[in-house]
């Protein structure tokens, strides 16, 4: 009787028993919260956990720290030219990553033609579709030296750039194509003279510039021009021609895709190839040949034996052909993805270089919660 | 605008009007890995408008100033992002001149 009371009394803590893991957990938890694991069917484990206290009873904080962020974030930049880079972004979660994607398509701004006053066009392209085509080409200006044009502003240096577009194919010579390298900056705004009742005012064009926009920043160095020279525009038949001014304004990619300073911008998280079991010889042989992006490499292994190594992971796209073929396929590979590991490409159109747009981008979500922080306070 | 009852301030729906999931899906994530939060969701009540609802409940902090260290949290990792790309994209300028010239 005693020596039960005494085994009641005695403090217990299941912290205290050996099997508990203390700091860290379970293998198989670890992987489903690190990695998705991509079977032949569906992947699975493709959500992040994100509550605070989802392995509370194991006693691992699942939170997010400041300082931990700080000291497991990580970048490195694998290429970087004038319109494109490529880079690796380590210890962040999907919901960011995807914040910076979203804001590289929808809400940086730029600059993009909203407007085309078309005084002849009597080539075979219709008007409306010769617009659509002006507004789609990028334009190799620094949005962040204009202001956004509302719809009582009178377009002026500080909110438009305008372009004339005058191509003419004389009768009797072959067609001619026109490129986007014809559409000439005016850097004194619209030459178009407005029509008006009265006759004795002053003739006053479609803009109202207060100076020439060469005077402005550093234009007259960096002259405004389409980014691309070549881009065709239209195509012009004997006697035919095209006489227009295109203005151009400010502008964000969720209004329309034109003013999307990307291409595209997208992630894919790191894939992982681990081989469960030793693959040797013809299964390796076979192996290796089922992967189309040569993710495989075989290396001898001495006594005329020869086995598969994972040579390029990253290489691998899971197109699960190496797990297809029945279910021992399924036992020596194992296809995952790293949940927290971010292969992060940016195609620029050129009117930025790509590593401004992402910076921008982390910018305009830190002004984000900046104004709900102002907001709620 | 906040709408929350009188008596009980640790739960309270927010509605931020021009924003969508961009900002929703990072604010959500940063207040569940806080803590104090025992739930956080979001909700676009209709496509058509730009709006998005967010709930926050908490063990008993208010839910304006869990919401507002959210955003905070959010605030201070995006900086540390954009330093860390600035200072790799630096790197990776001055690794392949030195190549260029060696």
């Amino acid at each position: 009787m005693s020596k039960q009371e005494n085994k009641e009394n005695k403090k217990f803590s299941i912290w205290d028993l050996p099997d508990v893991p203390m700091g860290q957990l379970p293998p198989h938890l670890q992987l489903q919260r690190t990695r998705v694991v991509c079977k032949a069917d569906a992947p699975i484990h493709t959500d992040t956990v994100l509550y605070s206290g989802a392995y509370a009873s194991m006693g691992i904080d699942n939170s997010l720290h400041l300082d931990s962020f700080r000291s497991n974030f990580k970048v490195e930049v694998i290429r970087l030219t004038k319109d494109d880079m490529e880079f690796d972004m380590i210890g962040i979660d999907a919901a960011i990553a995807n914040a910076f994607r979203r804001i590289l398509i929808s809400e940086l701004p730029t600059m993009a033609i909203e407007k085309v006053l078309i005084a002849n066009n009597t080539s075979l392209i219709q008007d409306e579709v010769l617009s659509h085509r002006l507004g789609l080409i990028p334009i190799n200006a620094d949005p962040r030296l204009f202001e956004y044009l509302s719809a009582n502003d009178t377009p002026n240096e500080k909110n438009t750039i305008v372009f004339k577009l005058h191509v003419h194919c004389k009768p009797g010579e072959p067609r001619c194509t026109v490129y986007s390298e014809e559409l000439k900056w005016l850097p004194n705004g619209s030459e178009f003279i407005k029509e008006s009742e009265k006759v004795d005012t002053k003739p006053s064009t479609y803009t109202s510039f207060s100076c020439s926009q060469n005077s402005l920043q550093n234009f007259s160095s960096n002259p405004i021009s389409p980014t691309e020279d070549k881009i065709i525009i239209a195509k012009l038949g004997p006697g035919q021609e095209i006489e227009l001014e295109a203005h151009a304004v400010k502008g964000m990619g969720k209004t329309h895709a034109k003013w999307s300073p990307v291409a595209t911008a997208w992630y894919r998280m790191l894939p992982e190839v681990v081989l469960l079991e030793e693959v040797e010889d013809e299964i390796a042989e076979e192996l290796k040949k089922k992967c189309p992006v040569k993710v495989f490499d075989i290396e001898d292994i001495g006594k005329g034996k020869k086995r598969a190594t994972v040579a390029r992971p990253r290489a691998c796209t899971l197109c699960r052909e190496c797990i297809r073929g029945g279910e021992e396929w399924e036992k020596r590979v194992a296809l995952r993805r790293v949940k927290d590991h971010f292969i992060f490409t940016i195609e620029s159109t050129g009117a930025m270089p790509p590593e401004v747009l992402f910076t921008e981008a982390v910018k305009i979500l830190e002004d984000k919660c900046e104004r709900v922080i102002t907001e709620l306070s | 605008m906040e709408h929350g009852s009188l008596q009980d301030p640790s739960r309270a729906t927010f509605s931020f009007v021009d924003e969508d999931h961009t900002l929703a899906n990072a604010v959500r994530f940063t207040l569940n890995q806080d803590p104090r939060v025992s739930f956080c969701g979001y909700s676009i009540p209709h496509p058509s408008d730009a709006r998005v609802n967010i709930r926050v409940q908490t063990t008993g902090d208010p839910a304006r100033e869990v919401l507002k260290d959210g955003c905070q949290n959010l605030m201070l990792m995006c900086h540390h992002v954009r330093s860390t790309f600035d200072k790799a994209v630096g790197d990776y300028r001055t690794n392949t001149t030195e190549m260029e010239n060696d």
